[in-house]
């Protein structure tokens, strides 16, 4: 493949990895101190739980759905895991539960918007409620405190924990890429996003695929939850909180189509390093980190009307193909 | 304006689709007070010209009058300006909303902060109801009303616009005799009142009852404009069917195999069918005809498991199968190229490569990886075979054009080796050189033993492709003629409901 192949192919993740380019260098002339090994490494292990979730946002959102819950499910299984782990469950066995945990409270989400037929935005936003609520009533807003001594990073150095952390992030990533690519379900994802009814034809059951990929999502969840928690002496029961906003944002600016169909997981690493970077790098800038969110809504904006401009441009030109073709 | 001025002229009309021809040198006059009827089989043109008049579309020739004035920026504003409104099959009022609420939207002048003035509002509501015979609540909310109710609504909202052209399009299709005669009083009382009204319906019994002049359309040019008076059915039909059967089409003589597909007493309540017996040879092309609306899609989705049967049996090979969805269809050896190619028969986002293996994505796996190099070489061979014009595999299927995206879904569907395979307007929209490629494959595949249900609603292309022709009305089938003693007019006469007292109802033979 040469490079002008690997130039269109990537045209909707292109604006995001110059962004991520632009902001590099800026950084690089203005603010050098930010490449400093550890400031990378802290920047890396912040970041990969999101990216976790990220991914499994990607699926949700390239069949044409959306999960706004997942801040919640991710505080739910947060804390789950410290009782577990405080009830003596072995660390080895945590990760299996985490998935476990995290696939069973996605699989409510995908019944009832695959099976009930309820649309997505409701339901998640009803599961968001719920478990944040239920969660707080539960714990009475207290913290799980007390943690066994081989819960945090998993009972390694904190070094070989924030490797192992990152690693597992880069693995996702990968698998993931190359499973929406080279398997059936990958291409089925894509098909259904597209158009729903054609993939039925086409003998693709979409409310499967739909169910699958809230599955998926929950427990990609709840393996972040996991990771992040180990980082910590204590997990606070708030955790989470606009964690939804975050992976729905890195997916968008990662040029993944709100409405489905089209993107890349490779997208969303580079909407999610953007995102997750610019606070920090504000900071070495030496510019009020107050303007971090401000930032982040101005590029998520410039995203999202991106994306609008390039299909409208594209719808144009598809018009004069087709007139070209049958004259 | 003399009594003679035509409340509105289309003087030489030209439109064309995509370079297909919808309406050619067409000419067309409604007079004051006066009922006009359209009659044309599906596609000859007559909702073209209809949208051309309504503003909907504008012509690429040709000039519309009204009151014998040109209309040069013609859109549905300016037409209703001018006193045109149309009434079509299914009633377009707001359903959450009041009778008096519906027939205001539009008719009363008032700016956003205008203040609404009910008493008045519900007065000219009691009104025009009853200046078109409805004695129904003002207030009633127009979804609780039954179908007859909303086109009164309709038509009183026409009035209320005051207007001078009233087009209806199938007005009586749903609706029973008493209020089809309901309708024909409301209609002959406008006449009276010199509104002119253009009246389009497959019902040609109802034409001479209601119509005083008739044009018929063929194939987007004016066959004939008359007096209906004096003028029969048969000679109407004929007048629609026209012209002897162009030789283009592929005829092979196939000898049949074994059935390959039978449907015993297939009912769906859903869908709409009811006691639909069929039987599909191997080798076979069954032509499937009727109106538009009268259950041939539906059919051929209830046998691709898309709506299942409530009742009756559907064998392949001479066994009983269930299909539950499309994927059991696929995994039995069925194919189904849908009617709405643009929509659900390619996927306009992916590349040409995963369009035509999508009914196959299980078989192309290995060890659940999708194998590329075989994907790749399967793509080509169709793009070989079918003459696909394209840059290249990897182009989306949105950039081809009308032929080249139809000829993508019917490779999807030999991709996946079909016993039978159900096409639903396969030449639909697309220009003469792929159609007769497409009908050229169409008989290679029975040739080579595919059995081949035809959906079309093009006469010519069912008597020129198909071994036997179903004709479909109201759900079922209203008769079954084979090749040797079919013509355009038989065929006619079963889609439009008249047992064939004249064309011969054969069953096939059992061997």
């Amino acid at each position: 493949m040469n490079f002008r192949q690997i130039l269109s192919r990537s045209k909707r993740e292109l604006p995001c990895v110059i962004a991520f380019g632009v902001l590099l260098l800026a950084l690089a002339l203005r603010a050098p101190d930010f490449f400093e090994v550890q400031n990378l490494r802290d920047l890396l292990v912040n970041t990969a739980p999101t990216l976790i979730v990220a991914l499994g946002m990607t699926i949700v959102i390239l069949t044409g759905e959306i999960d706004i819950s997942v801040g919640s499910l991710f505080a739910v299984c947060s804390v789950a895991l410290g009782w577990l782990a405080k009830a003596g469950v072995p660390i080895f066995v945590l990760p299996l539960v985490a998935l476990a945990m995290g696939a069973i409270l996605g699989a409510c989400n995908g019944w009832l918007v695959a099976r009930v037929g309820m649309p997505s935005i409701i339901v998640t936003l009803a599961t968001y409620i719920a478990w944040r609520d239920g969660l707080l009533w539960i714990t009475q807003g207290a913290w799980v405190q007390n943690l066994p001594a081989g819960f945090q990073w998993f009972g390694f150095s904190q070094r070989s924990g924030e490797t192992l952390i990152v690693l597992c992030a880069v693995i996702l990533l990968v698998v993931f890429a190359i499973a929406l690519r080279h398997l059936g379900g990958g291409r089925a994802v894509y098909a259904v996003g597209c158009d729903r009814e054609a993939s039925r034809l086409a003998g693709i059951d979409p409310r499967r695929i739909v169910f699958g990929s809230f599955v998926l999502m929950g427990a990609l969840t709840g393996l972040a939850a996991l990771l992040n928690a180990v980082r910590f002496s204590a997990i606070p029961s708030n955790l989470g909180t606009g964690l939804e906003l975050k992976a729905i944002a890195a997916v968008v600016v990662g040029g993944v189509s709100i409405t489905g169909g089209r993107g890349t997981v490779i997208g969303t690493l580079f909407g999610t390093a953007v995102l997750g970077s610019i606070g920090t790098a504000l900071v070495f800038a030496g510019i009020n980190p107050f303007w971090e969110k401000a930032i982040q809504g101005a590029i998520i904006l410039t995203a999202v009307f991106a994306d609008a401009a390039v299909s409208r441009i594209q719808k144009h030109v598809h018009l004069d193909f087709s007139r070209a073709g049958s004259a | 304006m003399s009594i003679d001025t035509p409340l509105v002229r289309a003087d030489r009309i030209s439109k064309s689709y995509d370079g297909v021809g919808a309406l050619q040198d067409v000419s067309f006059e409604l007079r004051a007070g006066e009922v006009h009827a359209l009659v044309g089989e599906n596609g000859a043109g007559k909702s073209t010209l209809i949208k051309i008049i309504t503003g909907a579309t504008l012509p690429d020739e040709g000039t519309i009058f009204v009151h014998n004035g040109p209309v040069h920026d013609h859109t549905p504003r300016r037409a209703k300006e001018l006193g045109i409104a149309a009434i079509y099959q299914q009633p377009a009022l707001f359903p959450a909303l009041s009778v008096s609420e519906n027939l205001a939207l539009g008719l009363e002048e008032q700016s956003f902060w205008t203040r609404v003035n009910w008493p008045a509002r519900r007065r000219r509501a009691r009104k025009l109801l009853e200046r078109v015979g409805a004695n129904m609540a003002p207030e009633a909310e127009a979804g609780t009303l039954s179908m007859p109710e909303q086109q009164l609504v309709e038509i009183a909202r026409a009035i209320g616009a005051d207007a001078r052209v009233l087009i209806m399009d199938e007005p009586t299709a749903s609706l029973s005799d008493r209020e089809t005669e309901n309708l024909y009083g409301v209609v002959r009382q406008l006449r009276q009142q010199g509104v002119g009204v253009i009246y389009i319906s497959h019902r040609l019994e109802e034409l001479t009852k209601i119509a005083d002049r008739v044009t018929v359309l063929r194939d987007g040019q004016v066959i004939e404009t008359r007096s209906m008076a004096g003028i029969t059915r048969e000679e109407l039909i004929r007048l629609m069917v026209g012209r002897e059967l162009a030789t283009v089409f592929p005829k092979r003589a196939t000898a049949a195999g074994d059935i390959a597909l039978e449907l015993r007493n297939l009912c769906c309540e859903a869908a709409g069918i009811r006691d639909v017996d069929l039987t599909v040879r191997a080798g076979a092309i069954v032509g499937l005809a009727g109106l538009v609306g009268s259950g041939r899609t539906e059919l051929a989705r209830t046998i691709f498991g898309l709506t299942p049967p409530d009742s009756g049996e559907i064998r392949l090979k001479d066994r009983p199968i269930q299909i539950k969805n499309a994927a059991d269809g696929i995994a039995r050896g069925l194919a189904y190229v849908p009617e709405d190619r643009r929509r659900h028969g390619v996927i306009p986002e992916l590349p040409i490569s995963s369009n035509v293996t999508l009914a196959i994505l299980s078989r192309l796996s290995r060890g659940g990886s999708i194998d590329f190099a075989e994907e790749t070489r399967i793509a080509s061979e169709y793009l070989r075979r079918l003459r696909i014009k394209a840059p290249s595999l990897h182009a989306s299927v949105g950039t081809l054009s009308g032929g080249n995206q139809q000829k993508v879904a019917l490779s999807r569907w030999l991709a996946a080796n079909p016993s039978v395979l159900i096409l639903d307007e396969p030449t639909q929209g697309i220009d003469i050189g792929a159609k007769a490629e497409i009908h050229a494959l169409i008989g290679d595949l029975a040739a080579q033993g595919m059995a081949v249900l035809m959906i079309s609603s093009e006469l010519s292309e069912i008597l020129g492709m198909s071994d036997r022709i179903a004709v479909m009305h109201e759900g079922r089938i209203a008769g079954v003629l084979d090749r040797a003693e079919t013509t355009q007019e038989k065929i006619l006469n079963l889609a439009l409901g008249h047992s064939a007292q004249n064309s011969a109802l054969l069953r096939e033979p059992t061997q």
